[in-house]
This record gives structure tokens, C-alpha cells and sequence, in this order.
């Protein structure tokens, strides 16, 4: 019994410990209970957010970009659809194979096919892979037909930007490409793969404009980031389309028509509304090849051009303005009161002090009143009324017509000119004005620059009288012709018989046989201009070579050749269109500049015959698109 | 109820009908539970497929369900008299798997029997227990009382351990160190003497940790603080909470588990598969599974209560502890409560060693319930009391 009695202890013994066991086993459980409600209940809320944070993933959508329109509504930059072939390497057994096969449908090269072989090496191989880019439809048709033998190729569909007008419009429409390091803002949507944004002319100006907002798409990821499914998608809003006051026609004209020198740049400007018809610049440059992105090659061979084709020259090149100046002495003078009667003589110089002044005629003009000395351009009538006007006056005259001051068209980078005043070259030089400095910036030369648009400007104010300023985008950019009042332009208060004092010298500068521009004046009844020539020096003429005699243009170098000007407006009676041209290092302004603004002011009233006749514009702005 | 003890009623000889009919069918039940719910789980983890793991693992789960009713119909007296030979055998194992051993995960676990891999320290859990419990059938309560009759099961507990550690699987050491130390508690030794062990074994850790290797040292440290190791345990445990907390109450659904299905959950057939089931089936699901767990180990404690030979008891109360461990070391590891250590959850996870291991341990339970009424003299069996 004594073994029963032990064995009855051992089991009560048992027992006791199997409840503390159990007992414990129950608290641990207790405690598993009471974590999982920790978790599940009361931090719940925590971990469903950091759950749909792992999960989704929105990438986002690159908006189409907005176009840009001339006036009639045709592209100057639209978005052409492109495709692309991409391969997923995980769906295709062997790589190699798949580009065999799918070089019989689009030729792949040697280095296309290694580097879609390094990135296939290199990147996951969920991760798609371009393997060609800008297949043709025919290409594309191929490819989709033979898709079952292709496994893991698909095609997406891009956009690019593609400009129809190319280089003739390259310098107002401008041209996107890539974002570089500096140009990134925060904007998530400058980050996306392949995104562009514009660099120049328009595409930089109203880049954010034509942007738009980028759309969305929720996908959810796994771990390694590889897309399931796609949960929602939202489209972007595409960008504003922009459209401007250019007829791309005249435009294409006027960058033909200035293709036959080596560096020029002229401005058509309607002279009521200051609509920019044409800003063309020659050379110019493709502006497609920057949207994938220049070679070395390609962009040094553009920026060594010593014609400069990446700058706007309209805009950003500052030239003494010459002769084309002398309007402004003349209605200075004008305005102070000044007889255009009043005659001077002019001896073919003048002597200030010990200085002496030339006229561009050696042996002198003669008696010149204010009309003559226009047509004849006289640069002693000029020299003698600065002296009696003033620097200030000129300065102030010239700052009316819109010179020394940027026009604020809506291109990036443009330049202002310059003006001199008494204060200006105390502040920048340090010296007083000379009085032979008023003598020098009265025909246009010394300090005193002004670009091509700035030019065109002063002509349209001196043909309305208005404060017309220059003006590139319609607002707002809709799309049917009938348009909007162009905005009223302040009156520039010059009294009307001064501005018709000049103007019938303008006038006489080409209709009148004794005019400096009378050989390229406009003979079509109805349609005659009225300008005025300009020949800046580029550099200065020498004693000695004045006592040899003025050395031809045609025997300088280029580079040291003076530079031809010519503004004009057309029909003369009631004038409606204004152009200047600058021919840099074209000798004179009456010979090269006159007859290509002559050609544009003629191409312009072609175009446009009856001054408004929209539809009629239209119906031939279409003919040309087709 | 203690009368059946001094009862002098002969030894039972059972039939097969009556043994089968012995069996605890609601014990089996459960098991059978269990099996579908992983069968299910595995089928999720594959997103919505029987392949790879949900078919191969029923197929397993049939043959170890064999093996259970076998192993349940084999005579409790049978088991004992092969305690120690399947101990040393387990050992010989251990031992075989330290010189020929497959490198896997890092560490030398298997023995490639090219049909199925044997992990000996898995089924070291099971060999421990039965010697044990052969030894301590043995010991009345004054033979415990002496400290150095504690010596020979101290080192049946020891030696494995060291094998084990070697390998070096930290995890499986101390479990089975916390079997051991389970059995000690259940035959009866003295509380004190738990308590001067664990204070000796916490005085040791300094003088120990001197003879570490640098690359120990660092391996007991991530060990201890997963948070120093954020791409490979911390990241685990990290995601594991995240896929838990966000099933809140009610879950995702079945095969609505996003964390688990979009692989931030890693391991999730293996040892995350309870994170995927409480993703999927929120708390609700997971106490629901806790609750079976729970229902097992009731059945142990009950069966080991109800056997009248105190090998039976022993080995069913040190196999109710196993299980426990599995679950508790397993779900509080994804919860992250304890460090990550490779524990599976029985009869869920995925995996053949540690199936067997436990369908083997519930035959042992079944067969202590089945044959509950016999009796086993201290000496063994064959003696003549």
C-alpha cells in the first residue's frame, strides 16, 4: 500500500503542477488574445494606412501639351502620336530571340540590340524596356499582327512635339526637350521619364500654360514595387493652346525672303492693332531635333555659327539704328517748335570745336529743309537740328516711339536698346554728355541701339500716331477666326501735321525719284510704302581713310561691313502694315534692307487686299495648309 | 475517482475494434480542423491555387494522419519500451547531421533522405519527452526530491540542446530546453530549485558569453533585438504587423489579403501564414484559431489527467506543452511580442518535418488516451510488481 500511497501522491502532485501549467499556458493565450485586439482593433487605423501606403502607388500622367496656333488656327507646334516598342523580358523566354524575331518586322541594329540587352541585364525584369522608338504605322501594323510570336513586346503610344513650320518658326514657337538637373522644381510631373519642357520662344514663355495638370493613375505595386492592377485612372488636363498673332504664311515668306543673306531679321507688325504678323530671323535652326536631343556635334555646329542662328536677332539684336533715327530728331524738333521749312546748308560736314562731322555724302547736300533732308537723309540737317533740340528731347522722343525700352513681347530674353541721356552716361560712364555726342546719336549712331522689333514699333506709331505696342498672343486663344477686338491703343499726342510731316517724307524717301529707297519702292497702285534707309557703321571711319576716300563695303571683310536698315509701312494712304528689316553687314540700307522689306510689305497686302477680309484669309490660310 | 488507482483490476487487453473505438475522435476532429483551415491558408497563399503548396501538403497531411492513427493504435507500453532507443537514435541523428548534414538557411538542420529531409532536432521535441517521461515514470516523489537523480534527465536535456545550438539553431535549443524544463515542473520538482537554476544560468551569462565568437556574440544580439538587422528580421517583423493590424476585426476576406498576396509579407506559407490568416479573417479569425489551438491543448491536459500510468501522463502533458510552444512561440513571434525565430505553426504552416513531428506527437497522445486504463509498473512492463 505504501506504493499505492506514494503513487496517489505523485499523481495529486501532478495534478497540481498540470493546473499551474495550464494556468500559465491560459495566461499566454490570454496575452496572445490581448495583443491581437491591440493590433487589430486599437491600432488598426495605423496600420491600414501604412497597408494602403505599401500597396498603392500613383503614377503620374503626362498631360498632352498644349498646341500653338497662328492666327488662322494652323499648328506651329502640335503633338504628333509616336510609338514605341517595349518588351517586359520576364514575359519572353529568350531575349536574343524575341529582337531576331522582331527584327524582321523593324530594323534593329547592332546597338540597339545591346543596349536592350544591358538593360535587360542591368534592371529587374518585370521592368519594361524600350526597344525601339518612333516606329512608323507601318511598323507598328507588323509588329500587331505578329504579336503572338512576339511574347512580352507591346506597343505604347506616345507624344512628341513636332513643329510644321520648322526652322521659319523656330525663334517665336521655340522647342521643348528635357529637363535638366537645374529646372527641377518639386513639380513631380517634371520628374516622369521622357517628360519636356520648352526652352525657348513660346514653349519657354507659356511653358507653364501649355503644360497643363497631369492626370493620375493609382496601381498597386507588390513589394518590389512590380504592377498588379491599375484601381483608378485620371486623365490630365491638357495644356491651354496658345495662339498667336502670326500668319505663318507671311512668316514662311519673310524667312525665305531674308534666306538670301547671311545674317538678317525682320518684324511685320500690323500698325493698328500691333499684332507681330512675321518676327523672322535667318538663319534659323530645325527646332525637332532638340525634342530628342542634340548631339554634340549638332549643337556645337549651332552655337560656332558666326551668324548666331539660335538668337532671335528681331528681339535680342541691338543695332544703331542709322538713319532710320532721324524721325525721331525730326518730330523732336517738331515738337519743340521748330520750323520743317527751316532750311540748313548742308556742306557735307559740320565742324563742332575742332571736330569734324561728315555727312555720307562728301560734297554735301546743299540747302535742305526737313522733308529733303529726310529724302535725302542728310545727316548735316540732322546734326545741325540736334544741336538746336537737345539730347533730352531726342532721348525723350525716342523713348515715345517705343526705342530704349523693352516692347514686352511675349518672347523670354528680349532686349531694350539703348537710349543715352545725360544721366545715363554720368551713371554707366562716369563722363558728361558731349554736345558731338548728340550730333552722333541724331543720325542714328554711337551709343544708341534699338532692336528690329523696336524699329518696327517706332514705324507703327509714326504710321497710326497710336502707342501701339507690340503683340504676339491672341487672347483669349480661341479657336474660331472671328477673333477679338484688338485692345485700343493710346494716343501717342504727337500733333497729327507732325507726324504728316514726316510721313510725306517717308514717303518721298520711296515714291519721290530723288528718294534714297526710290529703286525699291513698291509700284503696285494702292500698295506703295513709305520707309526710310539706314546704314550703321560697325566700326569707326578714320581720318585716314576718309582723306583716301570711304573704303566700298564690298571690299571689308564681313564682319567689319556696316549693317543695312530699312522700315517702311504700306499702303501709304491709310497705312495697315509696318516692317523693318536689319541686314547685319549688308552694306546700305537703301540697296540690300529696302527692296526685302519691299517684298514683305507687298506679300502682306497680297495676302490681305482689302485690309480685313478674314473669311477670304482663311479660306487661303487652309488652301496653304493643304 | 482514485479508487481506480488501488483497484486491483487486471490490465485491460484491448481488441482493435475497442481501441479504435478508444480513440478520441473529437481530438481528430480538431486535427482534421486544423488541417483544412491550412489547407485553405496555403491555398490563399498561392493566390487562389491548390499548387504549389495546398495539394502537396494534403497529400503530406494524409499520410501523417495515417501515421497518427498507427502510432495511437501501438501499445502506450510499446512506446515506453522504445524511449530510450528512439532518444539515442534522435541523438545518433543529431550527431549524423553535424558531420553529413545539409547546409541549408545557414545552419546544418537536415539529413537528405532524398524522399522526405528529416530535421532531427524537430523530432528531438518528441524523442526528449518520451525519455523523460520513461525516466520519471520511474521516480516517486522522494527519488525527485534527491538532487542527484535529477542528474541523468539534466543531461538527456543538455546534450540534444548542445547538438542543437551547434547547429546553430537557437530557436529549436530552446524549446526544447523549455520542454525539459516543462517536464521537470510537471513530475514534481521542487520550485526553488527551477528558481536557483534560472539564477545560476543568469549568473553564467556574463562568464559564457566571454568564450562567444564575435559572429555569436552578433548573432545573439539580433537575436535579442531584431531592430538591428531592419532589412531581414525587423523588415519581417515590420510588414508582419502591418498585413496583422490592418485585418482589424473582421479581415479582408478570404484571399483579400493585400499585404500578404503583393509579397511585402515574406515567408507567408511558412512561418507568416498566421499574419495572412489574421490579414484575411481580422481578429475574429485569428482568436477563432487560437480557440482550436486552445481546444488541443485542453484535450492533452485532459488526456494526460485521465491515463492511469504516469508515462502517460507525462508524455501527454510534455506533448500538450510542445504544441503550446509551437503556437505560442510562432504567433507571438508575428505579433512581435518575441524576436523572430523559425517556428512553425503546427499543422498551418507549410512544411513535412514539422507535420510529422507533430501528427506524431498527437499519436502519442491518442495512443496514452487509448490505452488510458493501463497500468505500468515503476519498473517497467515487464516486471513483475
Amino acid at each position: 500500500m505504501a506504493r499505492n500511497s506514494n503513487d496517489q501522491d505523485r499523481y495529486r502532485s501532478f495534478t497540481r503542477r498540470a493546473a499551474m501549467l495550464g494556468l500559465g499556458q491560459l495566461g499566454l493565450f490570454s496575452l496572445l488574445a490581448g495583443r491581437l485586439y491591440y493590433l487589430q482593433v486599437v491600432e488598426s487605423d495605423r496600420y491600414v494606412m501604412l497597408a494602403e501606403d505599401n500597396r498603392i502607388n500613383v503614377r503620374l500622367l503626362a498631360p498632352p501639351r498644349g498646341l500653338i496656333l497662328d492666327r488662322f488656327g494652323r499648328e506651329l507646334a502640335s503633338n504628333e502620336p509616336t510609338y514605341r516598342a517595349i518588351v517586359v523580358p520576364e514575359q519572353t523566354n529568350d531575349l536574343n530571340a524575341l529582337l531576331d524575331e522582331m527584327s524582321r518586322y523593324s530594323e534593329i541594329s547592332e546597338a540597339e540590340r545591346d543596349r536592350v540587352l544591358r538593360e535587360a541585364h542591368r534592371k529587374r525584369s518585370f521592368l519594361p524596356i524600350t526597344v525601339k522608338e518612333n516606329l512608323t504605322w507601318e511598323e507598328v501594323s507588323r509588329i500587331e499582327v505578329n504579336a503572338p510570336d512576339l511574347p512580352g513586346v507591346t506597343i505604347e503610344a506616345g507624344e512628341t512635339r513636332s513643329y510644321p513650320y520648322g526652322v521659319s518658326m523656330s525663334h517665336i514657337v521655340g522647342y521643348v526637350s528635357a529637363v535638366s538637373e537645374e529646372e527641377l522644381t518639386g513639380d513631380p510631373l517634371l520628374e516622369l521619364p521622357g517628360f519636356r519642357i520648352g526652352k525657348s520662344g513660346i514653349e519657354k514663355n507659356y511653358d507653364t500654360v501649355l503644360r497643363g495638370s497631369p492626370g493620375n493613375r493609382q496601381v498597386e505595386v507588390n513589394a518590389v514595387g512590380r504592377v498588379i492592377r491599375e484601381l483608378s485612372r485620371q486623365e490630365g488636363v491638357a495644356g491651354k493652346a496658345t495662339r498667336l498673332t502670326i500668319d505663318a504664311g507671311l512668316q514662311a515668306y519673310a524667312y525665305g525672303r531674308l534666306s538670301g543673306e547671311r545674317s538678317a531679321s525682320s518684324v511685320v507688325l500690323d500698325v493698328e492693332t500691333g499684332d507681330v504678323l512675321a518676327l523672322a530671323n535667318y538663319p534659323s535652326f530645325d527646332p525637332t531635333p532638340f525634342t530628342r536631343g542634340l548631339t554634340q556635334l549638332e549643337w556645337d555646329n549651332l552655337v560656332k555659327d558666326p551668324s548666331n542662328p539660335l538668337s532671335n536677332k528681331a528681339t535680342r539684336g541691338a543695332y544703331a539704328p542709322g538713319s532710320t533715327f532721324k524721325m525721331i530728331v525730326a518730330l523732336a524738333a517738331l515738337e519743340m517748335g521748330i520750323d520743317a521749312k527751316q532750311e540748313a546748308f548742308c556742306p557735307g560736314y559740320v565742324t563742332l570745336g575742332n571736330a569734324r562731322f561728315h555727312c555720307w555724302k562728301r560734297w554735301g547736300h546743299g540747302k535742305m529743309d526737313m522733308h529733303r533732308a529726310i529724302r535725302h537723309s542728310c545727316d548735316v540737317y540732322f546734326y545741325e537740328l540736334s544741336k538746336k533740340v537737345g539730347i533730352d528731347r531726342i532721348s525723350d522722343m525716342a523713348k515715345r516711339l517705343g526705342l530704349g525700352l523693352e516692347t514686352g513681347i511675349d518672347l523670354p530674353g528680349e532686349k531694350s536698346g539703348l537710349i543715352p541721356t545725360r544721366g545715363w552716361k554720368v551713371s554707366t560712364i562716369g563722363e558728361p554728355w558731349q554736345m558731338g555726342e548728340t550730333l552722333i546719336t541724331a543720325i542714328g549712331q554711337g551709343f544708341v541701339t534699338a532692336t528690329p522689333l523696336q524699329l518696327a514699333v517706332m514705324t507703327a506709331r509714326l504710321a497710326s500716331g497710336l502707342e501701339i505696342k507690340p503683340r504676339l498672343l491672341q487672347e483669349p486663344a480661341n479657336p474660331d477666326f472671328e477673333g477679338d477686338a484688338p485692345p485700343a491703343s493710346a494716343s501717342l499726342n504727337i500733333p497729327e501735321r507732325h507726324l504728316e510731316i514726316v510721313r510725306q517724307a517717308m514717303d518721298a524717301v520711296t515714291n519721290d525719284q530723288r528718294g534714297t529707297a526710290y529703286r525699291a519702292r513698291i509700284a503696285i497702285e494702292g500698295q506703295e510704302m513709305a520707309g526710310k534707309t539706314g546704314t550703321s557703321q560697325v566700326r569707326r571711319i578714320s581720318m585716314a581713310e576718309r582723306e583716301a576716300g570711304v573704303v566700298k563695303n564690298e571690299d571689308l571683310p564681313w564682319r567689319r561691313r556696316d549693317h543695312a536698315l530699312f522700315v517702311a509701312y504700306a499702303p501709304v494712304e491709310k497705312p495697315r502694315y509696318c516692317c523693318s528689316v536689319v541686314v547685319e553687314h549688308g552694306g546700305g540700307g537703301s540697296t540690300t534692307a529696302a527692296p526685302i522689306a519691299r517684298d514683305i510689305l507687298i506679300e502682306a497686302q497680297r495676302r490681305d487686299p482689302l485690309g480685313k477680309s478674314t473669311a477670304e484669309q482663311l479660306a487661303r490660310a487652309s488652301k496653304e495648309d493643304s | 475517482m482514485s479508487l481506480s488507482f488501488t483497484s486491483l483490476r487486471p490490465n485491460p487487453r484491448l481488441t482493435l475494434v475497442q481501441k479504435v473505438w478508444n480513440i478520441s475522435w473529437g481530438l481528430v476532429l480538431l486535427i482534421l480542423l486544423l488541417a483544412v483551415i491550412g489547407g485553405g491558408m496555403l491555398y490563399s497563399a498561392a493566390n487562389g491555387s491548390f499548387d504549389p503548396w495546398a495539394s502537396r501538403q494534403a497529400l503530406r497531411f494524409g499520410g501523417a494522419f495515417l501515421l497518427m492513427i498507427v502510432i495511437a493504435l501501438i501499445d502506450v507500453r510499446k512506446w515506453y519500451a522504445i524511449s530510450y532507443l528512439g532518444y539515442f537514435g534522435v541523438v545518433a541523428l543529431l550527431i549524423s547531421v553535424e558531420l553529413f548534414g545539409e547546409i541549408g538557411m545557414g545552419a546544418q538542420r537536415w539529413i537528405d533522405l532524398k524522399v522526405i529531409q528529416l530535421q532531427p532536432s524537430e523530432m528531438m521535441k518528441v524523442a526528449l519527452v518520451m525519455a523523460l517521461a520513461r525516466y520519471f515514470h520511474g521516480l516517486n516523489l522522494e527519488d525527485i526530491g534527491r538532487p542527484t537523480r535529477l542528474l541523468i534527465p539534466l543531461v538527456m536535456v543538455l546534450a540534444p540542446v548542445a547538438l542543437v545550438l551547434k547547429q546553430p539553431d537557437l530557436g529549436t535549443a530552446l524549446t526544447l530546453l523549455a520542454i525539459g524544463g516543462g517536464v521537470f515542473f510537471i513530475v514534481g520538482v521542487r520550485l526553488w530549485k527551477f528558481a536557483l537554476v534560472v539564477a545560476g544560468a543568469l549568473a553564467a551569462i556574463p562568464v559564457a558569453w566571454q568564450f562567444l565568437h564575435t559572429y555569436q556574440k552578433n548573432r545573439v544580439l539580433t537575436f535579442l533585438n531584431p531592430e538591428t538587422d531592419p532589412l531581414g528580421a525587423g523588415y519581417h517583423i515590420t510588414q508582419s504587423k502591418i498585413a496583422l493590424g490592418s485585418g482589424g476585426v473582421v479581415g479582408k476576406g478570404f484571399l483579400q489579403g493585400t499585404q500578404s498576396h503583393l509579397n511585402f509579407l515574406p515567408e507567408k506559407q511558412t512561418d507568416f501564414i498566421f499574419t495572412m490568416l489574421a490579414e484575411e479573417f481580422g481578429m475574429v479569425g485569428s482568436l477563432l484559431l487560437l480557440s482550436v489551438y486552445l481546444a488541443l491543448i485542453i484535450y492533452g491536459f485532459a488526456i494526460a489527467l485521465r491515463s492511469h500510468n504516469h508515462f502517460g501522463r507525462i508524455l501527454a502533458m510534455g506533448l500538450t506543452l510542445n504544441l503550446f510552444l509551437y503556437v505560442f512561440i510562432n504567433t507571438a513571434m508575428v505579433m512581435g511580442l518575441i524576436p523572430v525565430v523559425g517556428v512553425p505553426l503546427p499543422l498551418i504552416s507549410y512544411g513535412g518535418t514539422a507535420m510529422i513531428t507533430v501528427m506524431a506527437g498527437f499519436g502519442l497522445m491518442l495512443s496514452v488516451f487509448v490505452h488510458r486504463d493501463i497500468r505500468i509498473p515503476r519498473q517497467g512492463p515487464g516486471s513483475m510488481d
